[in-house]
Order: structure tokens, then C-alpha cells, then sequence
């Protein structure tokens, strides 16, 4: 008899209709005399979106993410990067994303269709914040023939030090960005689709954290494992009307959940977070522990907060609210791209790069808040980036009095995950939890 | 209650059955590829050790990495909690558990009940288990059981990376070409590796008293140099390698939890 009813997601089937689009939609773009770029889950997607709407994104982390969960083209991927001489400690991501632009093999294949070629992009347009972001797309660039490509660097932070001057050195950035746009393409910028995309990211990032907010009561409405299928659509196109208004719709859909008791785990009982991304090929050792345990995984720093937006307010870590529900109206595109900067530099997931006290004193707040009775961190070679701190992360939660697990494995390199040593980890702490397996 | 405890591990199969905390018999036999015969080599070596039959054991609990291989146990426990349980039944004292078996390095700290605080374990690779000084005494070209001795003969400490073992080896290998002394070799091996495994344990946090449990704790020369990293004396059970099959017999029959 199981303690709490569940049901599955009635959004469930319009989040994969809106990813399946988004890549067809990138690969069929030139047939609709559109254009295709590339660029990172992070970078500012809304300011392109002034150059009409017929202009469609790839972004490389999710796309690597793709490649990593379709086990056998990931290893061909990373072995045709090896061949070319990329190091195998680099990003995996990375590598997958090199990888199929090596093999020419795109990583999106409609069901009974044979593989297609990679679509090469017509320009990119990425930021630096991660340390891998700056020569990722030089790379691709180089990969793809030399293809127009801009950065914006970001490192102005960390968000509580970000001064006048910094927020102008990147808008500065976005606005020579903007002319070189109009000279790569040789199309005219639209300030009012700028405007209306910077309005949908804020509404995406400000919703998609209201959402994760409500995981903090019992039983978790959502899972971590369906959360990366929801989450993935904001690291696709933030910027999109598409996506903002999914993340309203679900929303709502969580509030009658939570409304109604549903529960995502029907046993649950012991919740924990994760940290960074996890081993995308593995995905089902979160079945594991929700079947064998009723362990939820109720998110992460990174499930919440790489793409939403959260702040501090008295002590507590919560949603932050969008400009426009502030009462803030953008007339012009100098705002749009002020409003971005300040919206995009605060965002939870970019602070870390800076220090790791500020990952730590969000992780453990979210312990508190989502009553969480440990903590399962990935120590995961394949992201530099986002495991940057992360054994210090682990200390400062431990301090907090939360029992803290550690995982090595990959996000994108299978070889680099031993699954069956895992579960026997996952095994040992639930064991000093105290929790009961399952009947 | 007569209780037993199967510890599967990576290369042996050690099963303890017990009697109200008292061990009536072990029996060890190598896993190898039949894992089903091993179960049963090692159990009845231990029925045989105890002077009983198969009848009188109320409960079986198992453990180690191919514990799902015990068709008949009543229940499993990771090795975590059965190095805890057993370790904490020995030493009640022992804050610190160390373990090292064949093919994984652990490092738990237990509080006085024996339950788990907080655990390491090695990652996919061999540098800090047994498997490592295996490799080591093959490329010294000696047995095992004189790896440990023959290092303890040392008198110079020689730097040597593990953290790899097969760069550790065609380390070794170099050093023999150098015309490196055998034993300072073998310190140099147990060296590595204890600062290894040291490293593992200070995640956790090393709170005396430390004990060390596993095959690997029947080497002197790992031991010494282990003590000589921590910088403190460890503990050590008689019959290392059966701490996690008692700690398991124990669960088995309630006398742990």
C-alpha cells in the first residue's frame, strides 16, 4: 500500500513536444530561409531574438547532455574528439559537442530516422563565464570553417559586488554585440523582439523557481529526475514565449499537485539534493533509490538555479520576482540589455565561480528549506566548472549537520562512471540515514 | 542465536558464524569466477570450523560487493555498515575504521554505537587496495607475504607516486633500473599507498581511535607505514579480513543495529 498518491505529469508530453521542436526547428531553419546559432545554455539568447523570429539556437550543454544519454554515439563522440588530439579531461560536453561536429552526425534523431548531419550553425553567440566557455566555441569556429563568432564576458561578479561600472561593461558588450550582429547576418535588429525576449526570460527563470519552491513541502510534488526534463527547456531558449509560458503551465499544474497531496515518489521517505549535472546515461539510479528507499531527490542547486533566478530576502532563499511584475516597463534597448545584465548576473548559479562560500550558504539553505536529510554531491570530472569548490561545499554542509554523500562519475563520459559501485554507495547511506529499504 | 555473516568480496569469500557475540568458526575461500561455489566452499568451511550444521543457523545476513550473490540470506548490509558494526564489537573504543580489501580502500568514522557518521571509498582505481601491492610485488618479483617484512627492513625513504597503479608499477620498474635497494622499493610501495589511503581518511575526519580492518591489514609493512602517516597507532583485530562477516553475523542477530 503506497503512503502517498502519485500521478504522472499531465505538462509531461507538451515539455518533450517543445524540445523535439526546438531541434527540428534549428535543423530545418535554412529550409525556412531562417538561421541557425550556436552558444551556450548561459548566454544572453534574448538578444538574437531581435533578429527575427525566424532565427533558431543550439545550445551546446544541453546538446551534450543529448549526446551523453545515447550511450553508444556519446563514446563515438568522445573518441572522434580523442582522435583529434582534445585532451580527455576537458569538458565532456564539450567533447560530445566537438565529437558530432567531427563525425558530421547531429544528435537529435526523430524515431525510425536514420542520423542526420550535424546542421552547421551560421554564427555564434556565447558569454565567459564558465572556464570552458571562452575556447569551446573557438573551437567550433575552427570546426566549422571559420564561422562568425561572439563572446561577451561576464566577469564582473560576484552579483553582491557588481558595480555601475560592471553592469556597463557588459551592456557596453551587448550593444557592440548587437551591431555586429546586424553586419554578420545582414539583417535589422528588432528592439521590441529584444524587449519581448528579455521579458520571457525573466518570466521563465522568476516561474521555474517559483516551481522548484514548491518542492519544499511533504511528499514532493516532483522528482529530480523529471525536473531535468523540465528544467532543460530554460537552458534550450530561456528567451522563448514557448518555454515562459510551459513554465506558467506547469506551475500551475505542481500547485494542484501540491494542493491534492500528490506525490512524485509514492513512499517517500528521506529527501535529499544532488549537485551538478548528473551522469546523463545513468539516469535510473534515481529509480533505484526511489524504489528501493521512497529517497526523493527534491532538486539541486544546479536543477534550481542554473536557470532560475533566486535571491536573498531576509535570510531565506526565494524566487525572485521579474522585473515587470516590479513594475518596471523597458521602452528601449538600452534598458532591455540593462534589465538582462542585471538579471543574468545575479542568477545563483553564476556566483560560485567566484567563491564557493556563496554555493555553500545556498546549498545549505536549501537543506533547511526543502527538509532535507542528506545531501548526495557528484564530484563530476566531466564540469570543471560547476564542480569548482565542490569538496569545500561539502565540508561547509557537513558543518550544517547534514550528512553529505559523494559520488565520482562523468555528466557526458560513460567510462568514467561505475554504476554498480554507486548503487552500493547510495546503499551505505542510506543505511547511515537509517532508512528502511522498501518491501 | 547462532547467526552467520557471508562477506563477498572482491577476491575472497569470508563467512563468520557466532553465538551471542561469540564466534564459533570462519571459513575463507577465494571468490574467483564460481561465485556460487565460493559461497558455499567458504560456508561449509565455517560449519565445519563451528562443529555445526546448516540447520542450526536461525539467520544469514550478507555483505560485501557480490553479496546479491547469497540466493538464501535473510537480509544484506553494505560492507560500510558491517565494517562499522563489527569493528565497533572488537575495538568499542574505535572511533576511525580503515578498511582496505582487494580492490577498495574505505575510510568510516563510527560513533560508540557503531553506527556510521560519515564514509570514503576509494575511487575506480586500485591504488589504494590490495590489488596495488599485488601488482608491486609482481614487478619486485616477490610473494606477497614478503613485501611487508622485506619493507620493514628499510632505512631510506624513496618518493613514489600512486596514483596510479600502473604508473606505480612502471615506477617500480624505473627504480629497479636505478638500482634502487628491494626493500626500500617496498617501503616506497606501502609509503604511497598509505598516504593514499591517509588522504581518503582525513575526508572523513580521523578521530582516534583508528582501527584497520582487511586482508591488507596483515602487511607490517603497510601497517607501519600507516601508522607512521597518521601518525598514531592503529588497532588491529585478530583476523582482519573477517571484521565485515562478523559485523554482519552481528546485524543478523540483533546484537548490533
Amino acid at each position: 500500500m503506497a503512503k502517498y498518491k502519485t500521478a504522472p505529469l499531465k505538462t509531461w508530453q507538451k515539455a518533450k513536444e517543445i524540445r523535439a521542436n526546438y531541434y527540428r526547428d534549428y535543423e530545418a531553419a535554412h529550409e525556412k530561409g531562417g538561421l541557425r546559432w550556436a552558444g551556450g545554455a548561459w548566454t544572453f539568447d534574448a538578444i538574437p531574438a531581435g533578429l527575427g523570429d525566424d532565427v533558431y539556437p543550439i545550445t551546446s550543454e544541453p546538446y551534450g547532455a543529448t549526446v551523453a544519454f545515447q550511450k553508444d554515439f556519446s563514446d563515438r563522440c568522445l573518441e572522434a574528439a580523442e582522435r583529434a588530439g582534445y585532451a580527455r579531461d576537458l569538458c565532456s560536453y564539450m567533447r560530445n559537442y566537438w565529437g558530432s561536429i567531427l563525425l558530421d552526425e547531429y544528435g537529435w534523431v526523430e524515431p525510425g530516422e536514420e542520423r542526420k548531419p550535424f546542421p552547421k550553425p551560421d554564427f555564434v553567440w556565447q558569454d565567459h563565464i564558465c572556464c570552458s566557455h571562452a575556447k569551446w566555441y573557438q573551437v567550433v569556429s575552427d570546426l566549422e570553417g571559420g564561422i562568425p563568432s561572439y563572446c561577451v564576458d561576464v566577469a564582473v561578479g560576484p552579483y553582491e559586488n557588481t558595480t555601475e561600472h560592471g553592469i556597463d561593461y557588459v551592456v557596453g558588450q551587448m550593444h557592440d554585440g548587437i551591431e555586429w550582429l546586424e553586419k554578420t547576418t545582414g539583417r535589422k535588429y528588432d528592439d521590441e523582439k529584444l524587449i519581448e525576449a528579455v521579458y520571457n526570460t525573466c518570466r521563465s527563470e522568476s516561474t521555474w523557481a517559483q516551481i522548484c519552491a514548491l518542492n519544499q513541502v511533504i511528499p514532493a510534488p516532483l522528482e529530480e529526475k523529471t525536473m531535468y526534463s523540465l528544467y532543460v527547456l530554460g537552458t534550450l531558449q530561456k528567451s522563448s514565449k514557448d518555454v515562459a509560458d510551459f513554465y506558467d503551465e506547469l506551475k500551475a499544474e505542481i500547485e494542484d499537485r501540491v494542493a491534492s497531496g500528490i506525490a512524485a515518489v509514492e513512499n517517500e521517505q528521506v529527501r535529499v539534493m544532488t549537485d551538478t549535472q548528473p551522469p546523463w546515461g545513468f539516469l535510473r539510479v534515481f529509480r533505484y533509490l526511489a524504489e528501493k528507499y521512497g529517497c526523493v531527490s527534491v532538486g539541486s542547486l544546479y536543477t534550481f538555479a542554473l536557470i532560475g533566478n533566486w535571491i536573498w530576502d531576509e535570510g531565506k532563499f526565494v524566487p525572485r520576482p521579474t522585473p515587470q511584475s516590479q513594475g518596471v516597463e523597458i521602452k528601449d534597448r538600452d534598458q532591455a540589455l540593462r534589465v538582462l545584465t542585471e538579471w543574468e548576473l545575479s542568477k545563483p548559479e553564476w556566483q560560485h565561480f567566484y567563491h564557493p562560500k556563496y554555493k555553500s550558504d545556498m546549498m545549505i539553505q536549501i537543506a533547511k528549506d526543502w527538509k532535507l536529510n542528506g545531501v548526495m554531491l557528484h564530484y563530476n570530472r566531466g564540469c570543471e566548472g560547476l564542480s569548482l569548490g565542490i569538496a569545500e561545499n561539502r565540508l561547509a554542509i557537513l558543518e550544517a549537520g547534514f550528512p553529505v554523500m559523494i559520488f565520482e562519475g562523468n555528466m557526458g563520459d560513460e567510462r568514467e562512471f561505475d554504476e554498480a559501485r554507486t548503487m552500493s554507495r547510495m546503499d551505505s547511506f542510506m543505511e547511515s540515514l537509517d532508512v528502511p529499504k522498501l518491501q | 542465536m547462532i547467526t552467520t555473516g557471508i562477506d563477498v568480496g572482491a577476491k575472497n569469500v569470508k563467512v563468520v558464524i557466532q553465538e551471542d557475540g561469540k564466534i564459533l568458526g570462519k571459513g575463507l575461500v577465494l571468490a574467483g569466477l564460481d561465485m556460487e561455489g565460493a559461497i558455499k566452499g567458504a560456508m561449509d568451511a565455517a560449519l565445519k570450523d563451528a562443529g555445526i550444521s546448516r540447520d542450526k543457523v536461525e539467520k544469514l545476513y550478507a555483505t560485501g560487493a557480490g553479496r546479491k550473490e547469497v540466493t538464501d540470506a535473510d537480509d544484506t548490509y553494505t560492507e560500510v555498515g558491517a565494517d562499522a558494526v563489527g569493528t565497533v564489537y572488537i575495538f568499542p573504543q574505535a572511533r576511525t575504521v580503515v578498511d582496505i580489501g582487494a580492490e577498495e580502500g574505505r575510510a568510516i568514522r563510527v560513533d560508540k554505537q557503531g553506527k556510521v557518521v560519515d564514509f570514503a571509498i576509494n575511487e575506480r582505481c586500485a591504488a589504494g587496495a590490495g590489488a596495488f601491492t599485488e601488482a608491486m610485488a609482481r614487478a619486485l618479483e616477490l610473494p606477497l607475504e614478503q613485501l611487508g617484512p622485506l619493507s620493514l627492513t628499510s632505512t631510506k625513504a624513496v618518493p613514489m607516486n600512486a596514483q596510479c597503479a600502473v604508473f606505480a608499477e612502471s615506477e617500480v620498474v624505473s627504480l629497479i633500473h636505478q638500482k634502487t635497494e628491494k626493500q626500500d622499493i617496498a617501503r616506497a610501495v606501502h609509503d604511497a599507498m598509505a598516504s593514499r589511503i591517509t588522504s581518503m581518511a582525513r575526508r572523513v575526519g580521523v578521530e582516534p581511535e583508528v582501527a584497520l580492518i582487511g586482508g591488507v591489514a596483515n602487511n607490517p609493512g603497510f601497517v607501519d607505514s600507516l601508522q607512521r602517516d597518521l601518525e598514531l597507532e592503529v588497532l588491529i583485530p585478530e583476523d582482519p579480513e573477517f571484521i565485515s562477516a562478523l559485523g554482519a553475523a552481528l546485524l543478523a542477530a540483533g546484537i548490533a543495529k
